[in-house]
C-alpha cells in the first residue's frame, strides 16, 4: 500500500509538469488561486478569451484532452494518464470548464455513435476550445425522469432532414455553444425509453432561442432552449431511430464525476476561517461545539480524498474503479450546503451581509449558501444518486413504474 | 498509486473470513453472550494456530511477523463476526505497550506467549465516568506495589495481565502487573455487550514490574493510535455486516405486496448506510498505510479512521435494526449483537467526542508547522 507513482507514471507526470510550468498561465495564477468554490473570477479579464486561449496553447501540444485518441485531437492517454494530467493541471484546469462538458460528455457520445467524417469534423475543434458543445437533455417535463420529455422530432416529408420543435431547460453553457447533443421524442406511440432518438444539432440554426435562466443566487449559467422548426440533417442523427435512450446512458456514464479533479466541499474554505475567527471565549477552532462539526466534515473530506484514490489505483492497475467513487456528489452537496450554513451562524448579525466588503471572509460562505441547493440537484438530485447507489451497487430492486409499459401518450399525467 | 491491499493480503482475508464464518458463527458469539465463559477458547487457540494473534509481532519475539497491513485485514475480519475473543486488549493494547515500551526481558516473556495464544493481555485505565486524564487516575504504586480500582477492563477477569497506568514516584506511569498473582480481586461487571466481557479489578498491593520510564502519557497516545486504526477496522467490518444483513432482509421481506427493498424510504437507508461505511473503509486505509510505513501522519490518520468508523459502525448497525422492523427488535435476529458491538466499540478507546477534538488539534498542529515552515 502507498501513494507511489510507478516508474512509467513519475515519468509521464515529469513530462507534464515540464510542459505546465514551461507555458502555463503564471499571470493568472494570484486570481485562479482566489477562486473555487466562489466561481472562476479574473478582475478585469476576459473568462472565455482567457480559457480558449489556454486550450489552443494545450491543444498545440497535443495536451488538449489527452487521453482521446491522437486523430480526434488527443494523445491516447491511458487512464491513469489522463489522471496524472489533472492532478498536475491543478489550478489551470478552472480554465477548462467551459469546455468541461462537451468534451467530458458530448465528445464521447459523438465518437461512440458519429461517422467517420462527423467525427474528424467535429472532435478535434471540441477539443482545442475552438468550438464549444452542451447538452440537451432535460426539459420541464422531463428532469430526474429525463425519459419522459417531450420535444419532437419529425422526419420532414420526403427530404433527408428532421424537424425539431420543444424546449430544453437547465442546458449549462447554451448561450455560447456551437453545437450540442439533442434527445428527442421520435415515437410517442410507444413506451416512453423506447421512442427517443439523438441528434446532433447547430446551437446557432435558425429556430434555435436561448434564454438564460435568472438563478435563485442571482446567476445566469444555464438556460432555457426552445427549438422551432429547427432542421437538422439525417446524417446528424446518433444511433438508431428510437435508440435514443441507449445513446443517452452512454453520455450519462460519462458524467461520473471525473476521478482526478477534486470535488470542492467548502472543508478547506471553513478550517482556515474557523482558525481566524474569534468567539467570545476565543479562536472558534478551540471551541469543542466546533471541533465536533469539523471534525465530522474533516473526516468525510479526507474519505472523499481516499475513495478517490483507491479508484486511481484500480486505474493505475489497468482495472475499472468500483462503485465507491459515486458516493462523491452526494457527499459534497449537502457538506458544502451544510458548512456554508454554520459559517454563517458562527457570524451572527453579520452572517447576513453578502458584499465582499462588508461579509467576512468576503462574503464566500454567503454565495456557498446560495449556490449549495444548486450543487445537490445538477447532474441528479440527492434522491436520484441514493437510488443508484441502491439499484446499482447494493443491487436492490427499482421501484414501481406505472408508466413502464404503457405508451408514452397514454401515460399517466400525460 | 497503489492504494489498496496486495492480492497476498486479500487472500488472507479471504483465510480469514473463512475461518471465522466456520468458527465464530453466531451460536459461538451467543454463547459467550449469553453464558458465562469470558470468551470463546476454541476460537483463541484457532486464532493464535493461524498466527493472527503474532501476525504484527516480529519473529525474535516468536510472532509471524508479517506486519501492520495484515494485522488490520485480520481486525476487519473480527469485526465481521463480532468475534468473542479478547483479540483486542491482548494483541491491540497489551502486546502494543510492550513493543513500545517493554524492555528485552519483558518483551521475551510476553510476546511469544501472546503470539501462541498461551496468555491474555489488558490495559487497565479507566477508574471513573469521564474523559480518562491522567489527573483522574488514582491508582498508586507506592515500593513496587499497586493499590487502586479500575473499571471497566476489557477481559478484565480472563487475563493474565495488564498493563495498568498508575501514578509513581514521578507521575504516571505504566506497570506490568500479574492478574493470577496476590493483591488482585476480579469481578465481572455488567456492559452494554456481554459477548466481550468486562471485569472490575480492585488492587490492593499487587507487586509490579514498571514498563518503561519517561512520559507514560505520551506512550498510551501513541499506542491508542494504532489500537485505533485496527479497532477502525474491526468497526468497518462490522458496519459492512450490518448493511449487508439490513440489505438482504429488504430484498426478502414483502410488504405492501412487494420486497421493502423496492421503497425509497428503505433504498435512501441503506444508501446512506454505503455512504457512511465506504468513507470509513477508505478512512482506513489512510490509517493502514500510516501505521504500516510508520509515516508522521499516524496521528492525524488514526483520528480520523477512528471517527470515521466509529459513526459507520454506529449509524450502520442502528439503521439495520430499523430495516429489520419489529423483528431486528428480538433476542432472536442477530442485529443487536452489532448494535451492542458498535455501541461498545465507540467507547472502549475513548469517545468520539474526545477523538473528535485530538483530530482537530492535530490538523491545527499540521497546519501551524507548516505554516511556519
Amino acid at each position: 500500500m502507498n501513494f507511489d507513482d510507478t516508474p512509467e507514471e513519475a515519468k509521464f507526470r515529469a513530462e507534464v509538469r515540464e510542459w505546465i510550468s514551461a507555458n502555463a498561465p503564471h499571470d493568472l495564477d494570484e486570481d485562479l488561486k482566489k477562486s473555487g468554490l466562489a466561481g472562476l473570477r479574473l478582475p478585469g479579464r476576459d473568462i472565455m478569451a482567457e480559457s480558449k486561449a489556454w486550450q489552443k496553447k494545450k491543444a498545440d501540444a497535443g495536451w488538449a484532452v489527452p487521453h482521446w485518441p491522437k486523430e480526434y485531437g488527443g494523445r491516447g492517454a491511458t487512464p491513469i494518464e489522463r489522471v496524472i494530467w489533472q492532478q498536475e493541471e491543478g489550478l489551470y484546469n478552472q480554465l477548462a470548464q467551459p469546455f468541461a462538458i462537451g468534451q467530458g460528455m458530448c465528445g464521447p457520445t459523438v465518437m461512440a455513435y458519429a461517422s467517420e467524417d462527423l467525427k474528424r469534423k467535429y472532435l478535434p475543434k471540441l477539443a482545442s476550445g475552438e468550438e464549444i458543445w452542451c447538452q440537451l437533455f432535460s426539459e420541464p417535463a422531463g428532469g430526474s425522469d429525463v425519459a419522459a420529455l417531450r420535444t419532437r422530432a419529425e422526419k420532414a416529408d420526403g427530404s433527408d432532414e428532421w424537424v425539431i420543435n420543444g424546449q430544453k431547460i437547465w442546458t449549462s453553457g447554451a448561450q455560447y455553444s456551437d453545437y450540442g447533443i439533442l434527445l428527442t421524442r421520435t415515437d410517442p406511440n410507444v413506451p416512453k425509453h423506447a421512442g427517443l432518438t439523438m441528434f446532433i444539432v447547430d446551437m446557432k440554426a435558425p429556430g434555435v432561442e436561448v434564454r438564460p435562466i435568472h438563478q435563485m443566487n442571482g446567476g445566469r449559467g444555464f438556460n432555457e432552449v426552445f427549438f422551432e422548426n429547427v432542421r437538422i440533417h439525417d446524417s446528424h442523427r446518433l444511433g438508431a431511430v428510437n435508440d435514443g435512450w441507449n445513446v443517452a446512458l452512454t453520455t450519462l456514464m460519462n458524467e461520473r464525476m471525473s476521478i482526478g479533479s477534486r470535488l470542492a466541499t467548502g472543508f478547506p474554505e471553513i478550517f482556515g476561517f474557523v482558525a481566524d475567527f474569534q468567539l467570545p471565549d476565543g479562536p472558534a477552532i478551540d471551541n469543542a461545539a466546533v471541533r465536533a462539526k469539523l471534525a465530522d466534515w474533516a473526516v468525510k473530506s479526507s474519505g472523499l480524498r481516499y475513495t478517490a484514490f483507491r479508484a486511481i489505483s484500480s486505474l493505475s492497475k489497468g482495472e475499472r474503479p468500483g462503485p465507491e467513487n459515486s458516493i462523491g456528489k452526494l457527499v459534497a452537496g449537502v457538506m458544502t450546503q451544510d458548512i456554508a450554513k454554520y459559517a454563517m451562524e458562527l457570524q451572527a448579525e453579520a452572517g447576513v451581509l453578502t458584499s465582499q466588503e462588508d461579509a467576512p471572509a468576503a462574503a464566500l460562505f454567503q454565495n456557498m449558501v446560495l449556490n449549495s441547493p444548486g450543487m445537490r440537484i445538477a447532474g441528479g438530485t440527492d434522491e436520484i444518486l441514493r437510488n443508484i447507489i441502491a439499484e446499482r451497487v447494493l443491487g436492490l430492486p427499482g421501484d414501481v413504474r406505472v408508466d413502464k409499459n404503457v405508451p408514452f401518450n397514454q401515460a399517466p399525467g400525460r | 498509486m497503489n492504494f489498496d491491499f496486495s492480492d497476498e493480503q486479500k487472500q488472507l482475508r479471504d483465510s480469514a473470513r473463512r475461518f471465522l464464518e466456520k468458527q465464530s458463527s453466531v451460536a459461538v458469539v451467543r454463547r459467550v453472550l449469553e453464558g458465562d465463559e469470558g470468551y470463546d477458547r476454541e476460537l483463541w487457540q484457532g486464532l493464535a494456530e493461524m498466527g493472527f494473534t503474532g501476525a504484527a509481532i516480529p519473529e525474535e519475539f516468536g510472532g509471524a511477523g508479517l506486519g501492520y497491513l495484515e494485522l488490520c485485514v485480520i481486525a476487519e475480519e473480527l469485526g465481521r463476526a463480532v468475534a468473542p475473543v479478547p483479540f483486542s486488549s491482548t494483541v491491540y493494547l497489551a502486546a502494543e505497550f510492550l513493543l513500545a515500551a517493554g524492555n528485552d526481558a519483558q518483551k521475551k516473556n510476553y510476546l511469544p506467549k501472546i503470539a501462541a495464544g498461551e496468555v491474555i493481555g489488558t490495559f487497565a485505565y479507566a477508574e471513573t465516568a469521564g474523559e480518562v486524564t491522567a489527573e483522574r487516575i488514582k491508582a498508586t504504586v507506592s515500593g513496587g506495589k499497586l493499590s487502586g480500582t479500575k473499571i471497566p477492563v476489557a477481559d478484565g477477569a480472563i487475563a493474565d495481565f495488564a498493563v495498568v497506568a498508575a501514578q509513581g514516584g514521578s507521575g504516571l506511569g505504566l506497570y506490568l502487573v500479574d492478574l493470577t498473582g496476590p493483591g488482585v480481586t476480579r469481578t465481572v461487571v455488567d456492559t452494554i455487550d456481554p459477548s466481550r466481557k468486562h471485569a472490575r479489578i480492585v488492587f490492593d498491593g499487587a507487586p509490579v514490574e514498571q514498563l518503561g520510564a519517561g512520559n507514560a502519557e505520551a506512550v498510551i497516545e501513541a499506542v491508542y493510535d494504532r489500537a485505533a486504526v485496527l479497532t477502525a477496522f474491526e468497526q468497518v467490518g462490522g458496519s459492512d455486516r450490518a448493511l449487508e444483513m439490513a440489505r438482504d432482509y429488504a430484498l426478502e421481506r414483502i410488504a405492501f405486496g412487494r420486497q421493502i427493498g423496492s421503497f425509497q424510504a428503505i433504498k435512501h437507508i441503506l444508501a446512506d448506510m454505503y455512504v457512511s461505511a465506504t468513507l470509513a473503509r477508505s478512512n482506513c486505509y489512510w490509517g493502514a498505510y500510516a501505521l504500516s510505513t510508520g509515516s508522521a501522519e499516524l496521528p492525524e490518520a488514526a483520528a480520523s479512521c477512528r471517527v470515521s468508523a466509529t459513526r459507520a459502525f454506529q449509524h450502520c448497525s442502528t439503521n439495520n435494526i430499523q430495516v429489520h422492523g419489529g423483528m431486528g427488535f428480538t433476542w432472536q435476529f442477530d442485529c443487536h449483537l452489532y448494535y451492542k458491538r458498535s455501541n461498545l466499540l465507540a467507547l472502549n478507546l475513548g469517545s468520539l467526542s474526545v477523538w473528535e477534538n485530538r483530530l482537530i488539534a492535530r490538523m491545527r498542529a499540521r497546519n501551524s508547522a507548516r505554516d511556519a515552515a
